[in-house]
């Protein structure tokens, strides 16, 4: 089996599935940050001078901000370190034969489609997987569907860029939306027209198998009054990066009366720190979810937000994290109430495993003067072994006093009696953990479209290997 | 035939002897009833034969036929046939009653070299769950969560008729039921009664044992079976109580086992 492919986006590093390709692949900026590199980027896209404007004011506050003093334990990032940009050069041919079998392996447990293995092996895309593509778009340019990367929306739909753009997430937010600002590329683009629901969901994996994905994606997604659409980022596979850092931005809109729902599985290598912001704007009516897998990475930061900006808006946040030996996932969710009659649900599901921290950081914020306001938390932590951390940071700021605010949290540990209760029934002791974990996610699996929640359980059974000594 | 014979089994829990010397056979074709007062031993016993790493067993022996049981792993003595319907079954939230139970059933029949025909295996199962007067929806609830006592216990009894072992310990299934739930559970053992069933019903009453008449009655008082009998010890119990017992057989200065 073979495929002709294009360049591999991102270079490939070491780690437990890792291997790597030569180097001569791809052509970078130099080491670190200035902005010789952020204007190269800008060249190399051909962008007008409003998006450079904005990638070196951006850049600017980049210097300014101060890396954040909470959270997970950032002190091994190098700036100076770290390459910005991955220009794709000559095209170069790979095929399926070169990736080695202990990958093709993996892939297989996993269960992800051929086409996307090729894509994460960096064999680039494949016909088929192109076709799908295709036609996916097609259906969707009939209804006025816009589905591209950011930097054909700057090309071809500057209108909507200028309006959102930058708008949910600003430049100078925090040090690390300030840095993909800057130096963003890739990501996904996504238009909904008035009223138009797209009962397909929209998966990037399609689109990104063949186009820039990197580091610092970003993703803007606007869907218009009473539209819909359910946005999926895949990359449910280990993801190969050589380097230390992955900080993107996502922004969704959604207009009055539109629902978005996000969902993203990751599991990045290990040596990466994984750190991202995504917030939400919901106006009157909307609704905007977001369903957040992480597995895998060094650190991961990340806290999906939903401003509920106009009344009878509603913000679900879904966050699952799982952290392993040397990795901290310090993970949650933002509800930030600005207008009456606003409900909210943030729901997380943790696990901890061989020494392994996960964190529940969140908030509840109201407004003041408001009423009608409905927030619920839920946080379960499972933590399977004595090394293993959990950790809750619930914060609330309410400023009305109509408002009626749940939070519940529960850490749990597998007991020694519902091992020996399953393994009464004959199943032997690491099939019963499994259980007991899937067991323990199960209400959020069920949530995610169903290719998703399979690859999701294999990807935890894959991590709670060898875990029964 | 299935003999589970037990011989001078002495256990500890954190140094606490609880068991001085158990000797005992429970064998299919038989059932056989172990009662006494609380604090006797009873329930460490059952939890020894499954297997429960808290105890140690620090003399004699648990044979399986010519298997020593006490070298096997929990699962593997499940995939032997052994049962231990708990007294109190631990809720496994997220996990179905469906989806446990076939796979409980898959490994049990894969160990034999055999598949599971699904099918069939949700066929029985909703006859059993109507055998039990339980509601079909308990397929897909979460294994024990959120179940009342006696629905806990009725779950164990369906388990029971689904994995069909060949020696089965009852370990309290009547404290807390109701009278319906007590016909209902005992219905399903008398169901599995059989020349090829074995059961230990170990029970602080005689009440369960006016629906599922015992072939063979033992009574244990501090870590050791005192004495043995038929149906009729039952009956004796009932009119004297476990004072008559402990008169009897507790003169020997022994440490109470709490």
């Amino acid at each position: 089996m073979s495929a002709e492919a294009n360049t591999p986006e991102f270079d490939i590093g070491d780690y437990k599935y890792g291997f790597h390709f030569p180097e001569r692949a791809v052509v970078k900026t130099q080491k670190g940050l200035n902005e010789d590199v952020v204007r190269q980027i800008s060249a190399s896209k051909e962008e007008p001078d409003w998006m450079l404007d904005f990638r070196l004011k951006s850049l600017e506050a980049f210097r300014r901000l101060p890396m954040p003093n909470w959270g997970a334990d950032l002190s091994g990032i190098n700036f100076d370190d770290i390459y910005y940009y991955i220009k794709p050069t000559e095209s170069v041919e790979r095929s399926w034969d070169d990736v080695p079998d202990d990958i093709k392996k993996t892939f297989d447990r996993i269960g992800i489609p051929e086409a996307e293995r090729k894509f994460l092996a960096g064999v680039g895309a494949q016909y088929d997987s192109e076709m799908v593509y295709h036609n996916i778009r097609e259906d969707l340019k009939k209804m006025g569907v816009v589905f591209t990367d950011p930097e054909t929306g700057v090309r071809e739909h500057p209108e909507i860029i200028k309006k959102y753009f930058g708008t949910v997430i600003p430049y100078n937010d925090n040090k690390f939306a300030a840095l993909n600002s800057a130096v963003w590329s890739g990501g996904s683009f996504v238009y909904v027209p008035p009223g138009v629901h797209v009962d397909i969901p929209v998966q990037a994996y399609f689109r990104i198998n063949s186009k820039n994905f990197g580091q610092f994606e970003r993703t803007l997604i606007v869907a218009d009054e009473g539209s819909f659409v359910h946005y999926i980022e895949g990359c449910t596979a280990p993801t190969y990066s050589s380097e230390s850092l992955h900080s993107a931005v996502v922004e969704i809109i959604a207009l009055p009366g539109a629902r978005v729902r996000y969902s993203t599985i990751q599991n990045w290598a290990t040596n990466i720190y994984n750190l991202v912001t995504k917030r939400a704007h919901a106006h009157a009516g909307a609704t905007v979810e977001w369903v957040d897998g992480n597995l895998g990475s060094k650190r991961t930061m990340k806290y999906p937000s939903v401003f509920l900006l106009g009344e009878r808006a509603h913000g679900e946040v879904l966050s699952i994290a799982f952290a392993g030996k040397g990795q901290e996932q310090d993970t949650g969710g933002k509800m930030i109430h600005n207008a009456p009659n606003t409900t909210s649900v943030i729901t997380s599901k943790s696990i901890s495993k061989g020494g392994g921290t996960s964190s529940y950081r969140g908030m509840v914020k109201v407004a003041p003067g408001l009423s009608g306001i409905k927030s619920k938390v839920e946080c379960d932590a499972l933590i399977i072994d004595e090394e293993s951390v959990s950790n809750t940071y619930p914060y609330m700021e309410i400023a009305s006093e109509n408002v009626s605010i749940e939070h519940e949290a529960k850490v749990s540990k597998i007991s020694e009696d519902q091992l020996l209760y399953l393994m009464s029934r004959g199943i032997d002791e690491e099939e019963a953990s499994m259980m007991i974990v899937n067991g323990f996610i199960d209400p959020l699996v069920k949530q995610l479209p169903m290719e998703y929640a399979i690859e999701l359980n294999r990807l935890i059974e894959l991590e709670m290997e060898g875990s029964v000594g | 035939m299935t003999v589970l014979r037990i011989e001078n089994l002495k256990a500890e829990i954190e140094g606490k002897p609880i068991l001085r010397g158990i000797d005992l056979e429970i064998k299919t074709g038989e059932i056989a009833a172990l009662m006494g007062p609380n604090g006797s031993g009873k329930s460490t016993l059952a939890h020894i034969l499954m297997g429960h790493p808290r105890y140690t067993v620090t003399e004699g022996g648990v044979f399986w036929n010519d298997v020593n049981l006490l070298e096997l792993e929990v699962h593997e003595r499940a995939r032997l046939g052994l049962f231990l319907a708990f007294q109190y079954p631990v809720e496994i939230p997220g996990v179905t009653v469906g989806k446990f139970l076939k796979r409980a059933l898959e490994v049990k029949l894969e160990a034999k070299g055999e598949k599971l025909n699904v099918s069939q295996y949700i066929k029985q199962l909703r006859s059993d769950i109507d055998f039990l007067e339980m509601d079909q929806n308990f397929i897909n609830r979460y294994l024990n969560e959120g179940f009342s006592g006696g629905e806990k216990k009725r779950m164990e009894i369906l388990q029971l008729l689904t994995l069909q072992p060949q020696i089965a310990v009852f370990d309290e299934t009547d404290s807390g039921l109701d009278i319906d739930a007590l016909r209902l559970v005992s219905k399903g053992i008398n169901r599995m009664r059989g020349p090829d069933f074995g059961g230990l019903i170990i029970t602080h009453y005689q009440r369960i044992l006016n629906y599922v008449r015992p072939d063979v009655v033992h009574i244990m008082y501090k870590g050791k079976i005192v004495t043995s009998g038929r149906e009729d010890l039952v009956q004796t119990l009932e009119e004297k109580g476990y004072d008559w017992v402990k008169a009897r057989y507790g003169i020997e200065e022994v440490a109470d086992v709490g």
